[in-house]
């Protein structure tokens, strides 16, 4: 029989296994700089494993390795049974497979040596960041050529957060590193100044906001509803919500640059949006959370639910926790400190990566033709783990946090500052050894996921899925 | 009367509130909900899997 009947699951498997093993490293790397953080001499006196350099090999790898291989993943899953066709173009797709893996490779070699454009998730020298457009224009043509030849008549929700996340950060990631290069490892931005700044961080947030925001939306819209065995609670909601979150987005960048050099009312109106941002936000939070009434049950026996249903909950809490901190008052405290390590921490770990580790769980047995992955038990124990992992982990950076924007602020009647800088880094000291141990639990849940999937995957040969009938 | 710059921006926030009031509308007409029933169940449709077994019916 002709591939054509067949879905290509082949590049969705392929992805799928990645998305473990840089969730493994992305998080060792991770545990090893809070380490550092507690002890300095970690790093060895070797260049290559200084904070500053590492620092940026975790926030890639987490975020553009294991979150980005989980979305190629889902959404070349999704695209397919959602359209009732095999993925557009296979060779392309497999493209978009080795060039990723390449450009993380690449990562993993230059960020250690120093090589850096110093811009936040945007540190990749200009030759990398022109693999990467290539290889999204690729990702681009495979998702929107699947779906321009779907067989069914309504885009689906999912394809809709998912087209959205590929087109807007084709996008940010072109024009934010528009630059002169000089030589093959240095180059210059052609913004300068505040200008420089506020790309950056129109880049920055909405990488939050398209890339770890919409694209697991996509996820979630998908695989909450399949998981949970019911259709999405309110499918006009989830159209809504789509349109009013991409369009208010956008918006949100200038409240990481409150108190700078950036005029007064371009930080007024990221702060506005961003508080405004709170109500697509729990839109979606609501519809993931809503979707399993009726069926809460499954809640005992299922650790996939669980994990999505609190990752659905640590969304809700981040995307209330950010519009607050958004606003100038609060941010005057936040800003700088730990506070907002933790905010981010839980939105990634608690809403990214549990949604993935749960949609990972769910995909897994279906792509290798499994009732269910090898061990049950061994999904709650990772999902405990998880749970406490970022909880301790946003606790402890909340109260640093607080601490820290307390003792910077206080100062005594003769107008000097109370506290010095260093103080204040002996007063977080103990915190730090709290997220280090939060950090710890997280990532001995990533072994038990490695077990399970390496049991899950050895056990039974992969079997072709024929592609559904038109409906 | 000359527009500037900042009628131009009251201008568009008029429209994207009335394109938000248009998006609102249209999903919850009531001829969106046949499309939109059908388009739930996608994701609880069931794999069919090519085995030795499958092979002759699909």
């Amino acid at each position: 029989m002709d591939t054509k009947s067949q879905y290509n699951d082949t590049v969705v498997r392929q992805f799928t296994i990645m998305v473990v093993v840089w969730g493994v490293v992305g998080m060792l790397v991770g545990v090893f700089i809070a380490a550092q953080l507690i002890w300095p001499a970690l790093n060895f006196d070797l260049p290559f494993l200084t904070y500053s350099r590492l620092r940026p090999l975790h926030t890639n790898a987490v975020i553009f390795a294991f979150g980005g291989s989980a979305l190629f993943a889902t959404s070349y899953y999704v695209v397919q049974r959602t359209c009732h066709v095999r993925l557009a173009f296979d060779k392309l797709a497999a493209f978009t497979f080795w060039g990723w893996q390449l450009i993380i490779l690449l990562a993993a070699i230059t960020l250690p040596l120093g090589i850096t454009q110093s811009k936040e998730y945007a540190e990749l020298e200009w030759p990398i960041d022109l693999l990467i457009a290539v290889v999204w224009v690729a990702y681009a043509i495979v998702f929107f050529g699947t779906v321009i030849k779907r067989r069914v008549k309504h885009i689906y929700v999912a394809n809709w957060f998912y087209g959205a996340f590929i087109i807007t950060v084709a996008i940010l990631h072109i024009f934010n590193n528009l630059a002169v290069p000089v030589t093959l490892t240095k180059s210059y931005q052609i913004y300068t100044g505040v200008i420089d700044s506020m790309m950056q961080w129109w880049y920055g947030h909405n990488a939050v906001g398209f890339f770890l925001t919409a694209g697991f939306l996509g996820m979630m819209y998908y695989f909450v509803p399949k998981q949970a065995g019911r259709p999405v609670y309110s499918y006009r909601l989830s159209v809504v919500h789509f349109w009013s979150l991409i369009a208010i987005y956008m918006w949100a960048g200038p409240h990481h640059l409150h108190y700078t050099s950036l005029p007064d009312w371009a930080q007024t109106l990221g702060m506005v949006f961003s508080v405004v941002l709170l109500a697509p936000s729990w839109g979606g939070m609501i519809n993931g959370i809503m979707t399993l009434s009726g069926a809460w049950h499954k809640l005992r026996t299922d650790p996939i639910l669980k994990f999505m249903i609190v990752s659905l909950s640590f969304y809700g809490m981040s995307t209330f926790e950010g519009p607050m901190m958004s606003i100038k008052t609060v941010n005057a405290l936040s800003h700088y400190t730990n506070w907002t390590i933790g905010h981010v921490h839980s939105g990634a770990l608690g809403w990214v990566a549990m949604m993935t580790i749960g949609s990972v769980y769910s995909l897994l047995p279906r792509l290798y033709n499994r009732e269910a992955m090898y061990s049950t038990k061994l999904i709650d124990v990772h999902f405990w783990t998880s749970t406490i992992g970022v909880v301790l982990y946003a606790v402890s950076m909340w109260i640093a946090g607080v601490t820290e924007g307390l003792m910077w602020r206080a100062v005594n009647d003769d107008g000097t500052l109370t506290y010095s800088f260093v103080e204040s880094l002996k007063a977080v000291e103990p915190y730090h050894g709290l997220r280090l141990l939060g950090g710890l639990v997280f990532i001995s849940g990533m072994f038990i996921m490695v077990y399970n999937v390496y049991k899950t995957i050895t056990a039974q040969k992969a079997v072709p899925v024929a592609v559904m009938d038109p409906a | 009367m000359e527009l500037d710059i900042n009628d131009f921006r009251g201008l568009l926030t008029a429209v994207t509130f009335f394109a938000f009031i248009g998006v609102w509308a249209w999903a919850w007409s009531s001829r969106r909900k046949a499309d939109f029933s059908a388009s739930a169940a996608l994701p609880l449709e069931e794999d069919t899997y090519i085995t030795n077994e499958t092979r002759e019916n699909v």
